[in-house]
């Protein structure tokens, strides 16, 4: 017999193997390395007093304190109004409590920054709708409420990211078994006793591992402090590396200054993410089991009425007011004029879409990286999923550690190192490119494509895989005729978790853009600090419709898999 | 009788666990052997030894005369050439197959011709009683029809050996019976060599030719056919783990054998040996109960009722003993005894074994007797 | 005076009658169990009982306290009905000790803390758990986590025990065990038990009296051994334990098996009331047969299987099959020999096989 070879498939598995490594090595290390060294090491030698100046530099030190206070209180508030919602709608005798579930949903498919530039229009000190309305009919002499400020921009950002913790604990409270609260009940304990002692410790990890992700995210934060905080002069940590690298087009200075605040995210970020899985780990209590019964509803009775009002309000307000204001200023032939038939028209859209090279550019831009993107990474990421998942060979440690590097590397600093990396300085620049953009989104990305493929491939059992060998499959017949076919679903959902959210792009873009290189994003931002609010309003609203489109046709197709 | 699998000497150690050390064993051609043993015990390790997906430390494997691992030798079949079937306890069929593509898996590998396999496949599909149901997808299937599609698949490349990994723990306990007796035809219809791993030592003794018992740390405790194992077990370990045991001490006191902690001597054939301490064993259903006549004195400190059989847990100079007795005859002879009433057991056969050994065995097998603690 | 009390108790979910017209009585101290398939509508049943699902026809009393009652618009809601109740999921709080776990109820109650130390700590001293007092229910195993619960429902001293499934999620070895330390705490505390159990064995083992279910409508209410021996019914006789049966057809006046041409044996006549039918089912136990040699029913031996301490055969009667199990030291034929069958205990009901 020909095959009688020492293990084999140990070079396919060796091949494997470095090729995951190299991906994540190139595409995510290096970048990472490069900001810690060039925050570290000043003309070649660890210098961490200069790293102290930078942070005690009054602006600096601002902003790191401005990250953590906008974090801090938007954390907060959308832990309240997550958690708080997802237990109307699971627990209570709320009408309409699907369409509510579902609504509570929308904001994860809408841009922050989108709904921060909406919010602008209506909040702004002097020129805001609501603010002018309350000036104008109830003679107020100042705005009601200035969205220039921390609690607007926290106000903001609980809209968007509120969904994080909601979805978390919907998910365990519909999971829990419900004779955990059927035991307490025939105990003697009355429903809000349960609801106190019972149902709402239960689901703490669940609350907390959402709060985690949200602060996560708020610090890393870009879109709603650029749009909000910038005309009052608050900036946090992101919108400071914009700001700098910006205006000094690339100074030394800038990109230290960059690094150090970069490294202090990637720490924070890292920080998080191990406090998150050690909850995970040790709090997530065993709740789920047993036979399903309808879970207890509790009656609001006289609170019915007023609680379906009052969220019927809160989507009203923060869903569809926004959404409602960017298309109608989209259509305002100049800003600034009243909401009139003869003010309005489709013009604005038409000359984004077919006339105005700008946008026409960013929308073909975008579709083009985000694809690119997409396809590379699902690919990449269902490879390394693999030796993650599946392989036992040995350097599988240094991968488990490179696989988690994407998940706590904020999209600021992803720009920043690719900046570092592939500027010209180590051979390759590809600055100014539409490239630079690709391999930032590759690496901005990885993480959503490993969690799908992985999720994907720790269904496909082990024993599948062993049935077709003892049936006489090679290994790469197994790959081929068990593996692939098996894990397509979770492929398909890497490419759309990928896909959509690139089409709306701005954290990592806005750092890497060049005149013609703008995607969706850029070129929303841009010309709205440009003054040009209708085109930009009116991109805005397309993007929108492109955004919710997509994604109503991948749940369509995917089922509800594509929102991990 | 010729022997188509032998394992010679066999380690296998994962870091500091030593799974198994120096196993030596040979399986004849056409036999079902079975592998059993408490979970942890190496059996499924040891089955997976053979099918090559693991590979021994030190040792030889032989399928049928050839060398398949041979660690010294740098000799290690991958599973695929080793030309087997395998079963595995979840059914592992491919979801995204219907029961045909499932089934016709191992000949298209093979490239035969679309008329020989769709023959072959139809012929399996039959076999195991799936007719009609071809063009199905697993998840349109309940886990008995599944398993049955993994036997098909199994078969159908007419593999020398079979494998068998628990394949019949996910199943309930009806079907349970009845796929042990079909795979079992099965079996004897095609003359196929199958190897069986299983915890259960009712379908070990309801299926085997032979059978191994295996202890906690991997050592093959007894090798024999189902009746030996049962009527001749070789320890204490043997007897209690193929069945519901009793275990009496019996004490040697100046030549005289008394029961338990009280006066009463054992009215039997006294043991062979010269230990103190003994105990007597048997089967609950080897121990009449009555009202009166020769035997030792007790009472029934509980008696249950399980529809067939009377459950009596009878209380002899404190030992306590589990008896069984069939509810008609019991009804018959006016032996439906209560809590409390005085009764005389009397034995229909017994095993005598050295209470030193069979304290051996017991803190072998201690984790049978799970406590609070998780 | 009976203590539970169910007077035409009718549950629907929409056009399905879960529970049709249920008229029950369980006296004080009394170990009552519902058996059925899955879909009989015992733990519904048990679930009105609780209080979480509200009656759509009837009434429930328990110790002169009416609980529900529909025609008076009457439901007391769970948590005032003060039973203890234990689910088959266990059902313990992971986030509480084992001693909060079980002084939970007794705090609801705003008892003094002397008082719910001493009643937690009695509790658990006879669900011998005292020394896990301060651990988390959640390091416990399957049984412990049990005994938590059952040591959580007895802590108030209820006079009912609700009892659902509460063995299913163990392995065998204990189910037994904890079987009987049920019965022992019973014993101790003097509660009724109501208990919702698919497992027959578990269910004679353990009850007085047993309810047998099906499709929400009651088919008999006896002692275990009754039921065993007198099944009022096909659905119960096959419910009950293992069972054989044989169709039966009239000929001529005679009756024979189906498909075989030999005329049932003089002693193995259906009764007089039951002559009339064209077809009947001939009902017997594996355990209840008998080899003789001549005369019976005869058939061959398909299949014999040694399993330990009984042996299990197959015997073919042409088209048909009687399945036999006898105890390992009693005499038998073999595979492929020809034998003769007394059935010890026939039932006949009537419709064919």
């Amino acid at each position: 017999m020909s095959s009688l070879g020492k293990k084999p498939g140990f070079g396919v598995a060796q091949v494997i193997l470095f090729l995951s490594v190299a991906i994540l090595v190139v595409v995510v290390a290096v970048p990472v390395l490069l900001i810690f060294f060039n925050a570290f090491w000043v003309n070649g030698s660890f210098n961490i007093r200069d790293v102290a100046r930078i942070i005690s530099e009054p602006d600096t030190w601002q902003a790191l304190v401005n990250s953590l206070i906008i974090a801090a209180g938007t954390t907060i508030g959308s832990t309240i109004v997550g958690t708080f919602f997802a237990w109307l709608v699971t627990r209570t005798d709320l009408p309409c409590k699907r369409f509510m579930k579902g609504m509570f949903l929308v904001p994860f498919m809408l841009p922050s920054f989108i709904g921060a530039m909406a919010w602008k229009m209506l909040l702004s000190p002097r020129a805001g709708f609501i603010n002018r309305f309350f000036m104008l009919h109830f003679g107020l002499s100042g705005p009601i409420f200035n969205i220039y400020s921390y609690a607007g921009i926290m106000l903001v950002e609980v809209m968007y990211l509120f969904p994080f913790v909601f979805i978390q604990v919907c998910g365990a409270l519909e999971r829990m078994d419900p004779t955990l609260e059927e035991s307490a009940r025939i105990s003697g304990a009355g429903l809000f006793t349960i609801t106190r002692k019972i149902t709402i410790p239960l689901v703490l990890p669940s609350i907390l591992s959402g709060a985690l992700l949200i602060m996560l995210y708020s610090m890393a934060h870009f879109g709603t402090v650029a749009v909000l905080g910038i005309e009052n002069g608050i900036f946090n940590i992101p919108t400071l590396i914009y700001q700098r690298i910006h205006q000094s087009a690339g100074s030394f200075a800038s990109i230290r200054t960059g690094t150090v605040l970069a490294a202090i995210l990637v720490a924070a970020a890292a920080l998080i993410l191990w406090l998150q899985g050690k909850i995970l780990s040790r709090g997530h209590y065993q709740i789920i089991a047993g036979k399903s019964f309808r879970p207890m509803e509790l009656k609001l009775r006289a609170l019915r009425m007023p609680l379906f009002l009052f969220c019927a309000a809160y989507i009203g307000f923060t869903i569809v007011l926004p959404t409602v204001v960017i298309f109608l200023v989209g259509g305002l032939k100049t800003y600034g004029l009243p909401f009139t038939w003869e003010n309005l028209s489709l013009d604005n859209y038409k000359f984004i879409l077919s006339a105005y090279k700008v946008t026409r550019d960013a929308i073909w831009n975008s579709v083009t990286l985000g694809f690119s993107a997409a396809v590379i990474t699902m690919f990449a990421g269902v490879m390394i999923s693999y030796v993650i998942v599946k392989m036992k060979v040995r350097g599988k440690g240094i991968l488990e550690f490179l696989g988690m590097l994407p998940f706590s590397v904020p999209g600021s600093v992803i720009a920043l190192g690719v900046i570092l990396a592939w500027s010209g300085r180590y051979g390759v620049n590809l600055y100014n490119t539409v490239w630079i953009i690709l391999v930032a989104y590759i690496a901005r990305y990885m993480a959503f494509s490993l969690r799908a493929n992985s999720a994907a491939l720790e269904q496909v059992h082990d024993s599948l895989v062993e049935a077709a060998r003892v049936c006489g499959a090679t290994m790469w017949q197994a790959l081929r005729d068990v593996v692939l076919p098996l894990v397509r679903p979770g492929m398909l959902a890497a490419f759309f978790l990928i896909f959509l959210p690139s089409l709306r792009e701005l954290t990592v873009s806005i750092m890497l853009y060049a005149p013609t290189t703008r995607t969706i994003g850029v070129a929303i931002y841009t010309l709205n600090e440009d003054g040009e609010t209708v085109r930009s309003a009116a991109l805005a609203g397309i993007a929108l419709i492109i955004i919710v489109a997509g994604q109503l046709l991948v749940e369509r197709f995917l089922g509800k898999k594509a929102q991990g | 009788m010729e022997e188509l699998i032998q394992i010679e000497g066999v380690a296998k150690s994962y870091g500091a666990h030593r799974v198994h050390k120096e196993l030596t064993l040979s399986i004849h051609r056409g036999e079902c052997f079975t592998l059993l043993g408490p979970s942890g015990c190496g059996k499924t390790v040891l089955l997976r030894l053979i099918a090559g997906f693991e590979s021994p430390d030190a040792g030889v494997i032989r399928i049928g005369g050839v060398v398949v691992s041979d660690p010294a030798a740098g000799v290690n079949l991958p599973p695929d050439s080793r030309s087997l079937g395998m079963v595995f306890q979840d059914y592992a069929v491919w979801p995204h197959m219907t029961v045909f593509d499932n089934v016709a898996y191992p000949l298209k590998l093979m490239k035969k011709s679309r008329q020989e396999l769709t023959a072959s496949v139809m012929e399996a599909v039959g076999m195991v009683g799936m007719k009609g149901l071809e063009k199905r997808l697993p998840s349109e299937l309940s886990g008995g029809q599944q398993q049955r599609v993994a036997l098909a698949r199994a078969l159908i490349a007419k593999p020398s050996l079979l494998l068998l990994d628990e394949p019949l723990t996910n199943l309930d306990a009806n079907l349970r019976e009845e796929m042990r007796f079909e795979i079992k035809e099965l079996q004897r219809k095609l003359e196929t060599t199958v190897l069986y791993v299983t915890h259960d030592q009712e379908v070990a003794l309801a299926i085997s030719d032979r059978l191994a018992v295996m202890d906690e740390r991997g050592k093959i405790r007894q090798t024999g056919t189902p009746w030996e194992i049962f009527e001749r077990p070789a320890d204490p370990f043997v007897f209690n783990f193929m069945g519901v045991a009793n275990f009496l001490p019996v004490r040697n006191e100046e030549g005289k054998y008394l029961v338990g902690n009280g006066s009463q001597p054992i009215p039997w054939e006294k043991p062979e040996g010269g230990a103190k301490d003994w105990a007597a064993a048997f089967r609950p259903s080897d121990v009449k109960i009555g009202r009166g006549g020769e035997g030792l004195r007790g009472a029934v400190r509980r008696a249950s009722f399980l529809g067939a059989v009377m459950d009596y847990l009878v209380d002899v100079d404190g030992a306590s003993l589990r008896v069984s007795a069939e509810t008609h005859e019991a009804i018959a002879e006016g032996l439906m005894f209560e809590d409390g009433e005085d009764c005389i057991v009397s034995f229909r056969g017994l095993h005598w074994f050295e209470a030193e050994k069979l304290r051996e065995a017991l803190t072998a097998s201690a984790h049978n007797n799970e406590g609070v603690r998780a | 005076m009976s203590h539970v009390r169910l007077v035409n108790v009718t549950k629907r979910f929409g056009a399905v009658t879960a529970v049709n017209d249920l008229n029950l009585e369980i006296q004080k101290g009394e170990c009552f169990s519902m058996l059925g398939p899955s879909g009989c509508g015992k733990t519904t049943t048990l679930r009105m009982v609780a209080g979480f699902e509200d009656l759509s026809e009837g009434e429930i009393h328990v110790g002169g306290r009416l609980l529900s009652s529909r025609a008076k618009n009457w439901y007391l809601p769970p948590e005032k009905r003060d039973f203890g109740m234990v689910f088959q999921a266990f059902a313990v709080w992971p986030h509480l000790t084992v001693f909060e776990n079980v002084a939970f109820p007794l705090r609801i109650r705003k008892l003094p803390a002397a008082e719910v130390e001493k009643r937690t700590k009695d509790a658990l001293a006879s669900t011998n758990l005292l020394p896990s007092a301060e651990e988390s229910p959640a390091n416990l195993s399957g049984g412990g986590k049990q005994r938590v619960a059952l040591a959580r429902a007895l802590a108030i001293n209820p006079d009912v025990m609700l009892l659902d499934e509460p063995l299913s999620s163990l392995d065998p070895h204990l189910r037994e065990e904890m079987r009987f330390e049920i019965r022992d705490l019973q014993r101790k505390y003097g509660f009724s038990i109501i208990y919702v159990t698919h497992d027959q064995a578990e269910a004679m083992a353990l009850s007085d009296r047993i309810l047998v279910m099906k499709l929400g409508v009651v088919q008999q209410i006896d002692t275990p051994l009754n039921v065993y021996n007198h099944p009022v019914n096909r659905f119960v006789f096959s419910f009950i334990g293992l069972s054989n049966f044989l169709s039966v057809t009239r000929a001529d006046g005679a009756f024979q098996l189906a498909a075989h041409s030999e005329l049932l044996p003089q002693t193995l006549n259906p009764p007089e009331d039951m002559r009339r039918h064209e077809t009947l089912s001939l009902a017997s136990r594996p355990s209840e047969v008998d080899f003789c040699g001549e005369g019976g029913l005869r058939g061959v031996v398909a299949r014999k299987s040694f399993l330990g301490e009984i042996v299990d055969y197959q015997i073919k009667m042409g088209e048909q099959e009687l399945r036999v199990q006898k105890n390992r030291r009693a005499p038998g034929p073999d595979v492929g020999e020809s034998c003769g069958l007394r059935l010890l205990r026939p039932f006949w009901y009537e419709g064919a096989e």
